[in-house]
């Protein structure tokens, strides 16, 4: 396999412009994680023209809703759930800056169209892979909707946190061309 | 034979031991179960992903950090003995308290809520208990959190008898290929034919707490278990749906009786994170 490549939060255009479907890539910075209740508050600011509670542009959001830490952690066990729930609230977010998702699992039609259209990624983690994933945690705060526990949107910051390129912004996906690849036709 | 009482408190205690070794420590069947597929899959994103798997299973068990975030619902099996008699707090409460006082030392998720307001309970309580009585004095006790990656992507079906042996595997074998990479391949298939319409879900679920990749005694059924688990393995998906020959590592089949009119299938499907311990009290 290639050597992963290691990049910083938040993306830039060019950035996303050179991922490419495949890719195994670190990621390093700021992320965001939400996950089902927390996308519906977000998208019903946008319906009601407010402030969003972090800056979308260039931002990564992930997927996520982890386990309390333990004493001395940062984050309990942290991997990332289905996407495809998500997936009606992405478009509005994509139009407003957010450049990359982490996730497991195909996006519906609607939103690979969103990322070709503003230049987005979609990257995989590896669901199930909680502790591993949590290790790369180096500081979490809750920003908003506390009151959501375990999905309060969280401002967390990881290191060399590793992921794939599911779908570049140019229309390809990893889990069509992985499975023709491997797939067995009589 | 005697009455033999058995305080629930014991029950209370052994659910909260078998949701803190189950979230942390796979079963030794699993482990070697990675071993093999990664010594199967041709794939080098497949590859990548067992060593990933590897590497989770012995920072969980080394640290007692959860295996994933997703701690699931408690599913609680008790075969409960008919010569024991439970005293103490009623039997329900005694399993939720297990349950509550588990997640809670854990550091697990809380993941339950109420279904209108969605409103989160704090506590992963209530467990779901299924309670079968056997002959004996004893009480086994089977804890399988179950994570709802693989619980979304699960289904029942009522075919007509026509539908025959082929529409099982056809079934079984397309909601693997639909669920792609949400149920967190590679896979354990629970597969319940027969029964009725909540009965065949039973006990796919039922099926997963057989040693994985342990045959079902009925040749019959086990060439059934077999011939699934070479078609899903040819779907391509591979683990974490990134292409590869590892798509599942096992296929339980369980079955039931049925009726003259039906031909009942459910595909309970379980991620790689198969957290499942037991005890017996």
């Amino acid at each position: 396999m290639d050597t992963p490549i290691r990049i910083q939060t938040p993306l830039s255009e060019d950035v996303v412009l050179r991922l490419k479907t495949g890719d195994r890539v670190l990621l390093n910075g700021v992320i965001y994680a939400a996950r089902d209740a927390a996308h519906k508050r977000l998208v019903q600011l946008i319906h009601e023209g407010k402030e969003l509670p972090f800056d979308l542009l260039g931002s990564v959001i992930y997927y996520v809703g982890p386990a309390p830490p333990r004493p001395g952690m940062v984050e309990g066990s942290a991997g990332p759930t289905s996407s495809y729930r998500m997936d009606p609230y992405t478009p509005p977010l994509l139009d407003r800056g957010l450049k990359a998702m982490i996730g497991k699992g195909q996006r519906g039609p609607e939103v690979v169209h969103s990322m070709a259209k503003n230049k987005a990624v979609y990257f995989a983690a590896t669901g199930g892979a909680g502790a591993l994933l949590s290790k790369t945690m180096i500081a979490s705060a809750v920003i908003a909707y506390e009151d959501l526990g375990p999905e309060a949107i969280r401002r967390i910051t990881v290191v060399d946190f590793p992921v794939m390129v599911v779908n570049d912004c140019f229309g390809n996906d990893l889990y069509r061309l992985g499975r023709a690849q491997f797939e067995t036709v009589e | 034979m005697g009455i033999r009482e058995i305080r629930t408190s014991r029950i209370t205690d052994t659910v909260k031991r078998l949701c803190l070794e189950a979230t942390t420590t796979l079963n030794s069947d699993m482990i070697e179960a990675f071993e093999k597929g990664l010594s199967m899959e041709t794939s080098p994103q497949g590859k990548e992903i067992f060593r990933q798997l590897a590497d989770n299973a012995r920072i969980a068990r080394e640290e007692s950090i959860s295996l994933c975030q997703d701690a699931g619902m408690a599913v609680v099996f008790i075969e409960l003995g008919q010569d024991v008699h439970l005293a103490g707090a009623d039997l329900i409460e005694a399993v939720n308290q297990g349950v509550r006082q588990g997640y809670a030392e854990g550091y697990l998720r809380p993941s339950t809520l109420d279904p209108i307001s969605r409103r989160n309970y704090g506590d992963n309580t209530p467990a779901i208990l299924h309670l079968e009585m056997v002959p004996g004095d004893r009480v086994k006790i089977h804890v399988l959190p179950k994570g709802f990656g693989g619980e979304n992507m699960s289904r029942v079906v009522l075919f007509h008898p026509g539908a025959g042996l082929e529409g099982v595997r056809e079934f079984v074998v397309n909601r693997i290929r639909e669920a792609g990479a949400n149920p967190c391949p590679p896979l354990i298939v629970g597969v319940g034919v027969g029964g009725n319409f909540e009965k065949c879900a039973i006990i796919a679920k039922r099926s997963l707490l057989r040693p994985v990749g342990r045959p079902h005694p009925d040749p019959e059924v086990a060439q059934l278990e077999a011939e699934l688990l070479r078609e899903i393995n040819r779907t391509g998906i591979g683990p974490q749906g990134l292409g590869g020959r590892v798509t599942a590592l096992a296929v339980h089949v369980e079955t039931f009786p049925t009726h003259i009119g039906s031909l009942p299938v459910a595909v309970n499907l379980q991620c790689h994170s198969h957290r499942c311990k037991s005890a017996v009290v």
